[in-house]
Parts: structure tokens; sequence; C-alpha cells
């Protein structure tokens, strides 16, 4: 600006134009406006002030589970498991708990753009319909569209209609997550590709190869019920199931077994063929372990006969796969615990990634439509997609990141969240349900029918039209009633009934495995990577690495010593020609020479925080997740992965209560082997509190709890909890009200493993309130440790001296909450989002209990057992958090407290907590153990 | 060495000192009177709104209901402001030439709501609930006053916590049989307190459990 330039106003005249504004904001600030805006035209069905649910389904891996969202105003806050739905059965997952982060994230793409700018969708319909006339002289055959793993059924039909449009087009499927193992081994059985559909409520002995039932598939939330019912203790007579596990790398499913073994995944056909040698009668040359164990195996899965169950995880190799077919068909399983089911994906068989590689090398795609999971990132290492993809004329990508395939693609439409736009799904049993919006797409993103309707030139459909068209043989009542009660009234698959093909191939012997073999795995939370950008995932420790914020390199205390490295030492691992480096992190259950690196890491997605280090690249054609080792070489860096509660040993104290079932039920008194001198009841300074109306209990039973996380994930979800990010959690200063902790007890070569998820404990003697200065934790009347965050000046002494641990203090401001933030719409508006320098805690979801109790008032009734259900207790899969009045002596939380293996957690501090735990009681067998 | 201190040192230190007493009397005083009075605590200011809308025309003239407009006041946490087909239902027909109405017709013909400015509010950590009140005999007039005869809509009462909770801690006196929750100017008969002590024990009040923190706060 030059100095004769008067225009503007002079520094004096800012001055006093300042200063005024000061004040006058001065003045304002004792009143600021705030403003009401009711509607224009108010739906019927909305009440300003109460939530909706609405039933809609959410995808995973492709599989659908049906959902309750929960709304305000139109807001999507919260997700709950569909009751009706048989995937849900009411609960839900981490995953599913965490996907209204992913519609709010402000990482998502918000415009679609061409070559990287900024384009109107009106510019791609009209680049498509020009396509559209070019592709109908060929009858599309250089029309390329790559699908992933999907079940919807209206997409199904789409692609049909499309190639009855261009009838020469090609169809390819990327599912970086497909295992052609299990495959090829239900069709060398089977004589036909099938996936399997277990009954865990019929199986008696449960013999578990790597198959993690409990954590993954889409059927998991379904069998985590299922087992858990089978495995529930009340009183001192129960039956229980038995599950044997042997494990590469140790999963949820190897963590609740009744004997767990670390063997590597090369070696897993070994035990099948000396079981099967001994069911046979066969004399076994060699045992790959203690063969009193496989004794044992052999015997109890003969007795139970058809009430046994075999699992081989996916993603060994086909001959263990078959032989645990064979097993299982042998012993009169199939049709009774695991029936088949034809695969559910679509175009399952459809070429894979090489193939339209090789295409496009060839010259043979001009045209290609990639409906999202960033297939860039998930590529094999000897596919370099993004270069294919650049030498296609006109290639567009539909995903909701500016991504890897973004970045590749000439155009990217920005996909509409599940819950913004129609579409349906199929369950891991068949069972279809529609997916319908709650909210108008917030970045006006386009659901992949969308994205087909352009290129069949239907513009005029939108997604209910596409929805209802493909579910015509609804009646309109039906079709209401499905949306309604988020299941479609449809006939579901027929199992294959299959014959079993005689020829015995034996599986592969161990001579022939690497000296160090590497096991990829899917990250629990983030799957292929098509959650790796949403944070709460990042910030959930993994069960148990108890990892956050990074993936490492897993490996056993032997194989770390014989490569010479330690926890947080970075390595180079080489598999062939392509290398990665990852931090070590030692795992005690880890099989000998056996590294493990989860994949899903490592993704670039629009702004989102790259989490991690990608280990797609070391896969190959035929080599996706079981690789041998070229080298592990020490770099020289450290990083120390980041994790939370590392300790799994309860230094002898009785901190976890376990007995095998026989010897519980002779006397339950075993339990209590490590228990500290207890205070007497009236042993206290204070006079006992009196809960004239109710008292509030918590029981949890850490014999069904499977450490899914799933009450982490909600607990975060409906108390508003923040993100902290990775430099936080390493200072130890995680947000989640409630964790859950791993202990490992018994032999140290093969523990068990114990979760025990840990709330605030709602001590009865709170140590909290005796120390607050300012009465900001105070005890109400129904016996909550009730915390008030605008009273708390934060002196931190409550978290000081709660035993627990349970406390959590806001050291910085870690949530936004104008209203301006992207994530305002996200709060539960019935929690106080809190401000820094405040602490906070479980009240076991006290919003609800008021909720509740205003229901019960303005009825004129007291609140009835279950209708108080917290956050924790809702999504748990296995039921294994039970709630309610103990002054209720019908509630189902007085019958668990009189269970004879409740207990309370640190009893001799005489802290009196309303929160107590059953022991995990295993169905131990006697004779396995030498 | 000259002396430190001169000859008025004496008196200007007691001046300093009464004068930090007195000033400190002041500001207390001052600070009191602020504090407590109706501009900080905003009550009994008409407040502005984008179209001039009269309680006391709509109830005390007209006699129409509370719950005609605020419909969610018994089943929700809100009241709940009218939408705008609400007005039109009767503005659709009667003054539809006002200016002062435009902004109504406008919104009605546009789709964009009127945006209303607050009169009565309570921090974000406070979680009012409308419903058990109403529904536990506590009268709109108890917290809004004689909205009935308020030309522009005004704070009646101050909404601090010290006032909730005298209300908490003894409802007997505010109480009324639930026919009477809507109502203006209605006074029981016989003693208030008698009668608000039997609708206590008719609805289950626990005055007891109304003064617990998490009550209002979450």
């Amino acid at each position: 600006m030059s100095a004769t330039d008067d225009a503007g106003p002079n520094r004096r005249d800012v001055l006093k134009l300042m200063g005024a504004s000061l004040a006058l904001a001065g003045l304002t600030a004792c009143h600021p406006a705030r403003q009401i805006v009711p509607y224009v035209r108010q739906p019927e069905d909305v009440i300003p002030g109460r939530k909706s649910y609405y039933a809609t389904t959410l995808a995973i891996d492709g599989f659908g589970f049906g959902v309750l969202a929960e709304s305000h105003e139109g807001r999507p806050t919260k997700i709950e498991g569909n009751p009706h739905h048989p995937a849900s059965l009411g609960a839900a997952d981490a995953i599913l708990q965490a996907s209204v982060l992913g519609l709010y994230d402000p990482n998502r793409a918000q415009t679609p753009t061409r070559d990287g700018v900024p384009a109107g969708y009106d510019a791609f319909l009209a680049e498509v319909a020009t396509l559209r006339g070019s592709l109908a002289k060929d009858w599309g055959r250089s029309l390329a569209v790559l699908i992933g793993p999907e079940t919807s059924p209206t997409l199904a039909s789409q692609l049909a209609a499309l190639r009855a449009q261009f009838p020469e087009m090609q169809l390819y499927r990327h599912a970086p997550l497909a295992t052609p193992e299990a495959d090829a081994a239900s069709q060398a059985v089977f004589g036909r590709a099938s996936s399997p559909l277990y009954h865990f409520d019929r199986a008696k002995v449960i013999l578990s190869l790597d198959g993690d039932f409990l954590g993954e598939g889409g059927g998991k939330l379904a069998y985590a019920r299922q087992f858990a019912d089978a495995r529930r203790v009340t009183g001192t007579s129960s039956s229980m199931s038995r599950l044997y596990a042997f494990a590469s790398t140790p999963t949820l499913t190897s963590a609740k077994a009744d004997h767990s073994r670390r063997l590597r995944a090369s070696a897993m056909g070994t035990v099948l063929t000396a079981i099967a040698d001994r069911l046979d009668g066969r004399p076994t040359n060699s045992d790959p372990m203690e063969s009193k164990l496989l004794d044992a195996i052999a015997i109890d899965l003969r007795q139970a006969g058809p009430n046994a169950l075999v699992i081989a995880g996916s993603r060994l190799d086909t001959a263990t796969q078959a032989a645990a077919h064979r097993l299982n068909a042998r012993l009169g399983a199939v049709g009774h615990t695991i029936d088949l089911l034809p695969p559910l994906g679509i175009a399952s068989d459809a070429p894979d990634l090489h193939a339209l590689a090789d295409a496009i090398g060839a010259g043979k795609v001009d045209a290609l439509l990639i409906l999202g999971h960033d297939p860039v990132f998930t590529a094999p290492g000897d596919v370099d997609l993004a270069a294919a993809v650049k030498r296609v004329g006109f290639s567009a990508y539909w995903g909701p990141y500016a991504d890897g395939t973004a970045n590749a693609c000439r155009w990217h439409i920005p996909a509409a969240h599940a819950l913004e736009g129609w579409s349906d799904a199929l369950g891991f049993d068949g069972t279809p349900s529609i997916v319908q919006p709650l909210i108008e797409p917030l970045h006006g993103g386009r659901t992949m029918h969308d994205v087909l309707v352009a290129f069949l030139g239907e513009l005029d459909k939108n997604g209910r039209d596409l929805v209802r068209a493909r579910w015509s043989t609804l009646d309109d009542q039906s079709w209401a009633q499905a949306l309604k009660s988020g299941v479609i009234d449809a006939p579901k698959p027929t199992f294959l009934m299959p014959s079993v093909t005689a020829t015995n191939a034996t599986p592969t012997s161990p001579s022939s495995a690497p000296s160090l073999e590497l096991n990829l795995v899917p990250d629990l939370y983030f799957r292929d990577g098509a959650f790796a950008p949403n944070t709460w995932l990042a910030e959930l420790p993994r069960p148990l690495s108890r990892m956050v914020w990074g993936n490492a390199v897993e490996m056993s205390p032997a194989t770390a010593k014989r490569l010479m490295v330690d926890t947080g030492d970075v390595v180079e691992i080489t598999i062939g020609s392509r290398s990665i480096e990852l931090p070590v992190a030692i795992e005690p259950n880890q099989a000998d020479d056996t590294l493990t690196v989860p994949l899903g890491y490592g993704r670039l997605a629009g702004g989102a925080p790259v989490v991690g280090t990608s280990a797609y690249g070391l896969r190959k054609q035929n080599a996706a997740w079981q690789l041998p080792v070229t080298g592990v070489r020490k770099t020289g860096a450290r990083q120390k992965p980041i994790t939370i509660h590392g300790n799994f040993d309860t230094e002898g104290r009785d901190i976890i209560r376990t007995a095998a079932l026989a010897d519980f039920a002779k006397d339950p008194a075993v339990l209590a082997r490590n228990k500290q001198p207890e205070p007497a009841p009236d042993d206290r300074l204070f006079p006992a509190w009196d809960n004239p109306e109710e008292a509030w209990g918590m029981v949890i039973d850490t014999g069904s709890c499977i450490g899914c996380m799933a009450c982490v994930s909600a607990c975060q979800a409906e108390n508003n909890s923040p993100v902290v990010g990775p430099e936080q959690v390493a200072l130890g200063r995680e947000m989640h009200w409630l964790r859950v902790d791993r202990y490992e007890t018994g032999d140290a070569d093969a523990p068990q493993t114990h979760f025990q998820p840990v709330p605030c404990m709602q001590c009865e003697n709170a140590p909290c309130e005796e120390v607050c200065p300012v009465n900001a934790t105070v005890h109400t009347h129904d016996g909550l440790n009730a915390q008030v965050y605008n009273r708390c000046v934060g002196t931190r002494y409550c978290s000081q001296n709660c035993p627990y641990k349970v406390r959590r203090f806001n050291w910085l401001q870690y949530q936004d909450f104008s209203e301006d933030s992207p994530l305002s719409a996200l709060m539960n508006p019935n929690v106080t989002v809190r401000e820094r320098g405040v602490m906070e805690k479980c009240t076991y979801c006290v919003q609800r209990i008021s909720a509740a109790r205003i229901d019960a008032q303005d009825g004129n009734r007291p609140i009835r057992d279950g209708e108080v259900v917290t956050a924790c207790q809702q999504t748990c899969p296995t039921h294994a958090i039970t709630f309610g009045n103990l002054n209720d002596p019908r509630s189902a939380v007085r019958r668990a407290k009189a269970e004879p293996h409740n207990y309370v957690l640190l009893a001799e501090l005489n802290t009196r907590p309303r929160t107590s735990y059953l022991a995990d009681i295993r169905n131990s067998n006697g004779d396995a153990d030498g | 060495m000259p002396q430190v201190f001169g000859p008025r040192a004496n008196g200007l230190l007691l001046f300093i000192l009464v004068g930090l007493v007195f000033a400190g009397g002041v500001a207390a005083v001052v600070g009191i009177v602020v504090l407590r009075s109706d501009w900080n605590r905003a009550t009994f200011f008409a407040v502005a709104q984008p179209v001039p809308f009269s309680h006391a025309h709509h109830v005390g003239e007209l006699g129409l209901d509370c719950r005609y407009c605020h419909t969610g006041v018994e089943t929700s946490a809100s009241a709940g402001l009218p939408a705008t087909e609400v007005c039109m239902t009767c503005h659709s027909q009667l003054f539809t030439d006002q200016k002062m109405l435009e902004p109504v017709r406008e919104s009605f013909a546009s789709g964009i709501p009127i945006v209303w400015n607050r009169v009565n509010d309570v921090p974000d950590y406070v979680y009012f609930n409308h419903a058990v009140h109403v529904n536990h005999g506590v009268p709109c007039e108890a917290c809004h006053g004689r909205v009935d005869e308020m030309p522009l809509t005004w704070r009646q009462k101050p909404l601090t916590m010290e006032w909730c909770l005298s209300c908490h801690r003894d409802p007997a006196p505010n109480l009324r049989p639930l026919n009477a929750v809507f109502a203006m100017n209605w006074s029981p008969k016989g003693d208030p307190r008698q009668q608000g002590e039997a609708l206590i024990n008719l609805m289950h009040i626990d005055p007891k459990n109304l003064t617990d923190c998490y009550v209002c706060h979450r």
C-alpha cells in the first residue's frame, strides 16, 4: 500500500473502532443472542428433543449388518444393533459404532474432481453420456468395471442391466481380503465353491485352526452370541461347549479357547492329520505337539460326533482347509453344526486385478469404472494399478476419500456414506436388508447406484426407485414393513447338500515350510483399509496387542531373541525383492518363527492421518496371506509401538478369577485362591448410603466377554468422548471411559487369555468423593458417583485416589465444541461436551437413566427392569454386561450378583463397588494337559 | 541521610487503608447488585423478534392453549416452537395484508424458517426437560410468568441455579393439579402448601432426590 493511499481507515480510526467493538463485545457477552429455528412444515413423526430410530444396514467387507440408527432432529448420532436382523441380533461391533464418525468425517471428499480439479457432477454426466455413444458401437468391449466385495442385490441387477446394454463389457472384482484358498478347498471336497455357516448353538466341541469366527466375517456377532450362550455358567450346574484353538497369531477366538496352543500356520495341517489318524485308528508317526492334547481332542471330537465342529482359518492353505472339511464330513457335522451356502458376493468368480492390469496393458480397456475400495492402495506388489489406470482414456472412481485411486483416475466422484443413500446388502446367512438414508448427503455424495445410473443412461431414476424396483416382488405393505423392521422377508438361499468327494489328499508337511514365515492378517478394525481414516478406530486399542495408531510386526519372544530384536526396533522385512520397514512388537502367544503384520494400515485418504505402514506391497499373485520371509534386517531406528496397558500379568493379585468348570462345579470356592482378607460389612468411616428408589449396579461376565472392544467404541459414541491422538495416548492420556484389560494366567508357554472390561466401579465407599475439594464428584440417591463437569476445577485428586484408574482428565482442549465444528452434529445432545481441565468418567450412562426415569415418572410408575440399558451393554454381542436396579429383587442384575462366581475387583480396599464381575470359567479338559 | 517517610506519611497510609476498605465495600455492593440485577439476568427485557408476536393477544385475548403452538411440551424435553405452517393455519385467512406478518408469509412461501431470538435459555450443561415438569403439576406460569399479559415476550424468572433449586428443594407451593398446569392466573382454593403436599404424594415426587446434581447436569 502506498503512503498516499488514503482510501482505507487510518490507524487512529482503526483503534477507535476496535475499542468500541471490544466494549460492545463485552456488553453483549452477558446475553449472547441465541436463536431458535423451528420448522416451516414440521414432519409428522418428529418431536424436537426426542430421538427416533430408523432401521438400516451397514456393510463390513460387503456383508450387511442390520442396525438401528439414532437420529436427533435428522442428525444420525449413534448406531445400535437391530434385534430383528440375524447378523446383529441387537448388537453392534466397534466398526459399526464408529461409522457415525465416518459420516461427519471432515476428511471426506466433498466435490467431484476431474484430473484433480473440482468439477461439477453435470460435467461428469455429460462426459459419460458421450462415452456411452462410443461404447455402444462395439457393444461395450472396451468398458471395464471393477467392483469390490459387494453383496447388494440392487448392484447385481444394475450390473446385469449394464451387461444387457454392453454385452461385451468386462467385469473385474478385487477383494483384498478374498480367500481363494477357502473356495478351492470347498471346491475340492464338496465339488463347488461355498461359504460355511456355523451353528455354535449345536456345537459341543469346536476345534479352531487359525479360524477367528468371533473377530471376523459377516457372522461374527451372531456367532459370538451363539458361542457365549452355549457357554454361560449359571449356578454350578452348567454345560459348556469346549473350544480347542491352534493359532499362529492370537485372535479373539484363540483367547477364548479352553485349550489354546501356538502353532505356525504351515503346521496346522499336521494337527488335522494327527487327529484324523487317531479317529481312523491309524498309527501316528509324528505328532506336531503334545500327544496327550491331540488324544484328548480326538476323543472329544469322536464323542461329539455331529455336534463337533472343525474350523480351519480361511487364509490357510487349500489342503489344510480341505482336510478340515473332510474331518467335519467324517464326524457328520456337515448339515448339523456347519451348513454350506452358495457364495454371497457379487461376481465372486470374476477375474481379479491382475487380469485387469493385463487387459489395460494389452490396450483392451478405454473406459474404466472403479466402484470403491481404493484398489490402488490394496493392490498386490506385482500390480502397478496407478500406472495402469493412467493409461486408460476415461477412468472414474467412486469412493469416499481423495485417496490413491482417486488421484490415479481422471474422475473422482465422492461416495455417499451408507447413512446418506439407498442401497441394500445381504447378511452372512443371505438375509437381505435395505440401506435407507437418514440424512441428505452432507457433501453431495453419490451412491454407487447413482454412478451406474449414469452409465446406464437412466438419469431419471433415484436411489429409492432403484432399490424399490429391485424388490418389486414386495407389495407396498411388505416394503414398508421391510423398512421398519430392517429385514426383507424374502426366501433365504438354500443350503447346499454336498456330497464329499472321496479323495484323501494329505495336507502339506511342515518340512516344506520356510524357516521364517510372514502372516498377513486383516486388521480387526481397519479391515482392508476401508476404515483406516476413522480416528475412533485408529485410537481403539487392538484387543490383544493393545496397540493404537499404528501397526507393527508381531513375533514371539523366542523369535525376537533369535533375530536379536526387541520391542520398538524398526526392522526391514524382505519378501523376494520387496520390503517394508516396521517396528517390532513382542506377542507372547505368537507362534515361533512366524511374523504377523496387519493389513489396512498406511492408507492415504484425503486429509486423514496416515496410520502405520501398508504391507500390501509384499503380496503377489497367489501369495496373499502366508509369505516366506527372505530376510529380516534391523535398521537401527527405534519406534516404540503406542500401546496401553502393557502388562498382562496379575502379579499374583485377585484381579481376574478363573477355574475349570469341573473344579468350579465341585467347589465354587476354588475361584478365590488369591483372595485378600475382606473388611467387615460395617467397617466404614462414613455411614452407608441410603438408596430409597433404585440402587444401580452392573455385573460383567468375564467368561462371556470376547474382548471385541465394541463396548469401548459404543461408549465413545454415546458419551461424546474425544480422540486425543498418538502423542497424547503415548503419554497415557487416552480418554476412553471404559477399557478392556487383557490378562494371562496359567502355563507360561500356553497361557489362557482373559478380558476384563473396566468402567467406573461406582463405589459405595468412593475414594474419589472423599478428596474432591469442590464437591464435583458426589454420590447420588441411587448410588452413582456423579461427576459434575461444570463444577470440576481439575485438581485431579480424585483420579489420584481411584484404585481402578477409571477417571480421565482433559489435559488439552480435545474437542472443538463451536457449532461450526464439522463434528458438532455428531455429538449426543444429552451428554455435555467436556472442556479442557475437567475430569470425566463413566456414570452408567446417566443420561439414559434420566431419560428412563422421566418416561417412568411421566407414566407415574417405577422404572422397569431392563428399561435402562447402558451403551456398552446394548452393543455387547455376547450379553456379557448386565445392568439394573439392585433394590428390585427380581432384576436380572440381582440374579447375576447372586451367582457363586460373582466377585468384586480389589475387594480388600473396602470401596464396595457397584460393578462386579463373574469369573471366567473355562471348560478345560483335565486329560489334555500333560 | 534524609528521613524516608515525611510528616504526612502516617496520614497518607491511613487514607489508603481506609480507602481500600471503602473501595472493596463499594465493589462488593456493586458486584452483588449488578450480578443480581435484571440487566444481568436478562429478566423483564422484551426481546426483539422478526415478527412482534404478542402472547397477550393470542393467549390473553383469544384464549389459545399453550399446547396449540408448543406441541412438544408434554412429551419432550423441548416445548418446541411452532412451525410456520401453524401460524399460517389462521394467518392464511386473518390479517393477510398486515405488513408485520410478512416474514411469516415469506417463510411459508420460500420454505426458509423464521429465526426467532431466544427469551428463556439455560446453559448447555443444564438438561432441562419440559415434559417431566408439566406432567408433575409445575405450571407454565411458575417459570414463564403471566405470558397472557406480555405484548412482547420477556424472561420473567432469573433461571439461575439458585432459583431452580429453590423449587427442587420445596416444590409444594408451585404445584397445581394437572388440569390447571396450562392455566394463567390460577389460584388454588384453600392453602396452596397443603394442596401442594397432597399433589407431591399423589404424583410420587420425592424432593430429596430432586437435588442430585445429575438431575440437571449430565
